[in-house]
């Protein structure tokens, strides 16, 4: 069975349901967004996806084999995350940092290779950092932080690419590159699942939604089914606009009265 | 550029390992009596029952390997701490070992033990390390995240500094008293391969459980979501590094008494030449404390002032003028 598949998923934080009976299906070659608003369980369930957070009940597989029983390495090669405003704790060189995601293929003696450095070359050069590989990370802009993160996930090579709000601090430009990107993985036969806010980008770029509303699936399927009127107000409490430039059609949400 | 980056780490390492074998040499020839570096080679080398063979294989050499050894732990750990805690400000003392031992040897010297064995006081303060080993331990497979860990090690620390006072204040010969503050001041002075055969299997055993561990401290850079992510075994990453620490300093601290400084200074001193990779920072650590350990060993043996210059206090007159000096240099680096 291909795919990354949540099945009944329901994860306890804390003493609170957070998810219940979540299940979706990132098969490859698709982009899955999660949309949901705040507090819905969005970034819980790609934890649970990615096995940082131990659900109470239900199962992740990945092609068929519960994640469970993987070992850490065997999992981070099988499936990567770009995390939200994730911290740099040392002044590493952008290029360094990226290589970071070289790890999962490494024995725990080895350093980069010379066939690492190529893929970290060419990763840098599709998110556009390659000119920022002698900085100090923590010198970076939120921005090109973002895209050095992006990078980094890049860089294992997962077939499964899970991502948490990745256009969030990025300016315009920036946010189509990274949207471009995520379907250039898909185009290459990657799994992609992410969270994600901007509605308009949701329906231009997603293959499926799956709308979390207070931990529960509301909707679950082709953009343009899920993104209704009735699913919208329900999750979000607003209504929206919609229009087209005649090649692209956009979405945007207003206050319902 | 990252290949580049490792010969030149290739290249430091080997520098270094040359300046350790120099200073090992020079530790050999200076004393209260001074010896020429043939004679130090002679006398290592040939067996020969002169003086010099004497001074150099029995008095000065337990006490370089000593230096070496403790130096080293001092090193490694220092940079494996501030790498697993995520902290420049961390070194072996945050996790609460040295105290512990030192009020191990502070009890030793109490109920006299040192009088019946010249092995007490170690052993004391091996126990004193092996205590605060297990009560982190405890926590560490616990899941206790790394913040957890650093605040039982103040705690620890606290509990251990506290003891040892009381038990100076109802120690009623000011002689003693004296005798405690020596020894925690921190000395190489007459250390015997006796010192060496009891310390130095738990250092060993000590460096065994934390090598390896850089791999996942250079991933911890990115925070232990990312880390994680990466398929590093976090747990397993904190209980390799806090029981390699316990083991190799606690060891240290029982033959050399409590010195401080180098596992805080050493790793910043590697990253002036080397970067801030954590992983990188591990090997040339332990080999630049092993020489300031060697140095300041020599130093101990200038007849300066009235009594003799104790290990502790010279690591700490020389650490923190190259401590205030670095954090100078790299402020801007560490914003």
């Amino acid at each position: 069975m291909t795919g990354l598949h949540v099945e009944n998923l329901s994860v306890t934080l804390g003493g609170n349901r957070i998810l219940e009976n979540v299940s979706f299906l990132v098969e490859p070659g698709k982009v899955v967004g999660l949309i949901g608003a705040n507090g819905a369980g969005k970034s819980t369930a790609l934890k649970a996806a990615l096995g940082l957070v131990k659900p109470d009940t239900g199962k992740i597989t990945i092609e068929g084999k519960d994640i469970s029983a993987l070992t850490g390495k065997e999992r981070a090669k099988k499936v990567s995350y770009v995390p939200q405003g994730a911290p740099i704790h040392w002044p590493l060189t952008v290029e360094r940092l990226v290589s970071l995601g070289r790890t999962p293929h490494l024995t725990p003696w080895q350093d980069v290779r010379a066939e690492d450095e190529a893929i970290i070359r060419k990763v840098m050069e599709v998110t556009d950092c390659w000119n920022l590989r002698d900085r100090l990370a923590t010198t970076l802009s939120g921005g090109e932080k973002s895209r050095v993160m992006l990078a980094r996930t890049m860089a294992v090579g997962a077939p499964y690419m899970l991502a948490d709000e990745p256009t969030a601090a990025l300016d315009p430009l920036h946010q189509l590159q990274v949207m471009d990107i995520m379907r250039g993985q898909a185009a290459c036969g990657a799994g992609v699942l992410l969270v994600i806010h901007d509605l308009s980008f949701a329906l231009r770029y997603c293959d499926q939604l799956v709308l979390l509303h207070e931990g529960k699936v509301l909707a679950h399927g082709r953009p343009q089914d899920v993104l209704t009127d009735a699913h919208l107000e329900a999750a979000f409490q607003v209504k929206v606009a919609r229009w087209t430039d005649g090649v692209e059609q956009f979405i945007t949400p207003h206050h319902v009265n | 550029m990252i290949r580049a980056l490792q010969q030149k780490s290739w290249f430091f390492n080997a520098c270094l390992i040359g300046i350790i074998v120099v200073t090992a040499l020079l530790s050999g020839m200076f004393g209260q009596v001074d010896l020429s570096a043939s004679q130090v080679a002679r006398a290592l080398f040939v067996a020969a029952d002169d003086p010099a063979t004497i001074i150099v294989r029995d008095l000065r050499l337990p006490r370089v390997l000593l230096a070496v050894l403790a130096g080293a732990s001092l090193g490694y750990a220092g940079a494996a701490l501030q790498g697993l805690l995520r902290n420049p400000l961390a070194d072996p003392g945050v996790i609460g070992v040295s105290a512990t031992a030192s009020l191990g040897a502070v009890i030793a010297i109490y109920m006299g033990l040192a009088a019946l064995s010249p092995i007490a006081i170690p052993v004391a303060a091996m126990s004193g390390a092996f205590g605060a080993t297990a009560i982190l331990m405890l926590l560490a497979s616990r899941d206790a995240s790394v913040l957890t860990l650093i605040l039982a090690g103040i705690g620890i620390s606290s509990l251990a500094t506290a003891a040892m006072s009381l038990v100076m204040n109802f120690t009623p010969n000011p002689v003693t008293v004296q005798e405690m503050v020596m020894w925690m001041l921190g000395s190489l002075e007459n250390r015997t391969f006796e010192d060496l055969m009891l310390a130095g299997p738990f250092i060993l055993l000590g460096w065994l459980v934390m090598v390896g561990t850089g791999q996942g401290l250079n991933a911890l850079s990115l925070g232990e979501e990312a880390a994680q992510t990466l398929g590093v075994d976090l747990k397993r990453l904190r209980w390799r590094v806090v029981l390699g620490t316990a083991l190799s300093v606690g060891a240290t601290v029982s033959v050399c008494g409590a010195v401080g400084f180098v596992g805080l200074v050493v790793p910043h001193m590697v990253r002036a030449f080397l970067g801030y990779e954590p992983r990188r920072l591990l090997l040339p650590s332990a080999f630049l404390g092993a020489i300031l350990m060697m140095l300041a060993d020599i130093l101990t043996r200038l007849p300066i002032g009235h009594g003799q210059l104790r290990l502790g206090v010279v690591m700490a007159i020389i650490g923190a003028p190259v401590f205030l000096y670095i954090v100078f240099k790299t402020r801007e680096s560490m914003r």
